[in-house]
């Protein structure tokens, strides 16, 4: 069974109510770590998560060797390149659906990522 | 260890599979089993720089020795099969390799009375097939490990006097300075993935064949250092005899540098830095545990 949580928290979550009435959901910043050779949210292990289309997520290395995050899934092809320890790269989830995301170097590493 | 779950180890399946594995019946010319390459006598690799296919032709990739590659989460040097059931039958089928139409393997083993009665043990009701024949060939694979008895295995767990003072020496190198453990890392002294280390390569893309990602071109998958001192010879071709080559290989952070590895950077080893690291990686290697090699099936 895999760890889904949802990140849309509405704890978390900056609704705009516009004058027409349409609410907005502003997009958030998320920050995933490569740790251990694992992907990390908030210290735990994830292999799933769901966002909410516009957010981003940022993607920490916090280990002391590259990491090269990239996904060739149909909804979202990029190559965030190799990039050391304490370096972050941004991802901007704009479409709705599905994104694999892994680790070139370290193909162990795997993550679901559901835009919502 | 990886073990699917609809091929749990059984006595059975590893029987099968130790058959399947040295039986050269496997092959088109009935002259070339998997023990051909991964020959348990030369710790389960053929000590030649680049592997011998069909015909005697060299292929131009050295044979990866199989010690451990249970654990493994991708296989072959580019990673391209996932699972050990679905790398078996590769070599089988390849026209460069083993060379056999699959069907026909098949048949022949359908016509061997002692191989039907091995598969019906092992896989009843699931007949002979490629399937069959991977699941019991990845079964006898994942009973060749190591026993993690080796001067390290032994000095990790509290006896000061299995490693020489070089040794230690070294190992604290290969955990440092040298910067080693980057990538051979854990009980196996792999990371089970893929970096370009600066080899010549020649026109062999590697990794990137199946991943397209730049930082994949001339990738391959960091091998197993358990019993390094008795694999040569060293790196997917092969390229060096000597751990000394390979130190020197590492201590000017690769020689082809296009697309190397971030990872890799060159590092300054004084000789005596140098034995002592080639020290410790003979501590890798175990007591010998010979094998029983099987009457084949008739």
């Amino acid at each position: 069974m895999m760890n889904k949580p949802f990140i849309g928290l509405l704890a978390l979550t900056a609704v705009l109510i516009t004058t027409n009435g349409i609410a907005l959901v502003q997009a958030k910043d998320i920050t995933i770590d490569q740790q251990n050779k694992t992907f990390l949210l908030n210290d735990e292990k994830v292999e799933a998560i769901t966002v909410n289309q516009g957010d981003t997520i940022h993607f920490m290395n916090k280990d002391p060797w590259f990491h090269n995050i990239f996904s060739l899934s149909d909804l979202k092809t990029f190559d965030l390149g190799s990039y050391p320890k304490g370096v972050s790269r941004p991802v901007i989830f704009d479409k709705k659906g599905t994104v694999e995301i892994e680790c070139a170097i370290h193909p162990n590493m795997f993550l679901e990522v559901t835009v919502k | 260890m990886r073990i699917p779950k609809n091929n749990q180890l059984t006595p059975e399946r590893i029987e099968l599979g130790k058959a399947l594995f040295f039986d050269p019946r496997l092959s088109d010319t009935n002259q070339m089993s998997c023990a051909t390459c991964h020959n348990p006598s030369l710790y389960w690799t053929d000590g030649l720089n680049k592997a011998i296919g069909k015909k005697s032709e060299q292929l131009n990739r050295a044979t990866p020795t199989i010690v451990n590659v249970g654990h493994s989460r991708r296989l072959f040097w580019d990673g391209r099969a996932r699972t050990l059931e679905e790398q078996a039958s590769g070599p089988i089928k390849s026209s460069i390799e083993m060379n056999q139409d699959i069907q026909a393997l098949i048949e022949e083993l359908k016509a061997i009375p002692g191989y039907v009665e091995l598969f019906n043990k092992a896989y009843p009701g699931e007949g002979i097939t490629e399937k069959t024949i991977g699941k019991g060939l990845a079964s006898f694979e994942r009973t060749v490990v190591s026993a993690y008895n080796s001067p390290f295995d032994r000095w990790i767990a509290g006896d000061d006097n299995a490693l020489s003072a070089a040794a230690k020496r070294g190992f604290k190198l290969f955990d440092g300075k040298a910067r080693c453990s980057i990538c051979h890392q854990g009980q196996n002294l792999t990371d089970d993935s893929f970096h370009n280390i600066g080899l010549n390569n020649g026109d062999n893309i590697g990794r990137y064949e199946f991943v397209k990602v730049n930082v994949m071109k001339g990738a391959f998958k960091t091998p197993t250092l358990r019993e390094i001192a008795r694999t040569a010879p060293y790196m997917h071709n092969g390229e060096y005899q000597t751990l000394e080559e390979v130190i020197e290989h590492y201590v000017k952070g690769g020689v082809n540098k296009s697309n190397l590895s971030q990872d890799m950077k060159a590092v300054k080893l004084s000789q005596q830095e140098k034995t002592d690291l080639r020290d410790f990686l003979k501590t890798l290697s175990e007591p010998s545990n010979p094998i029983t090699v099987p009457i084949l099936p008739n």
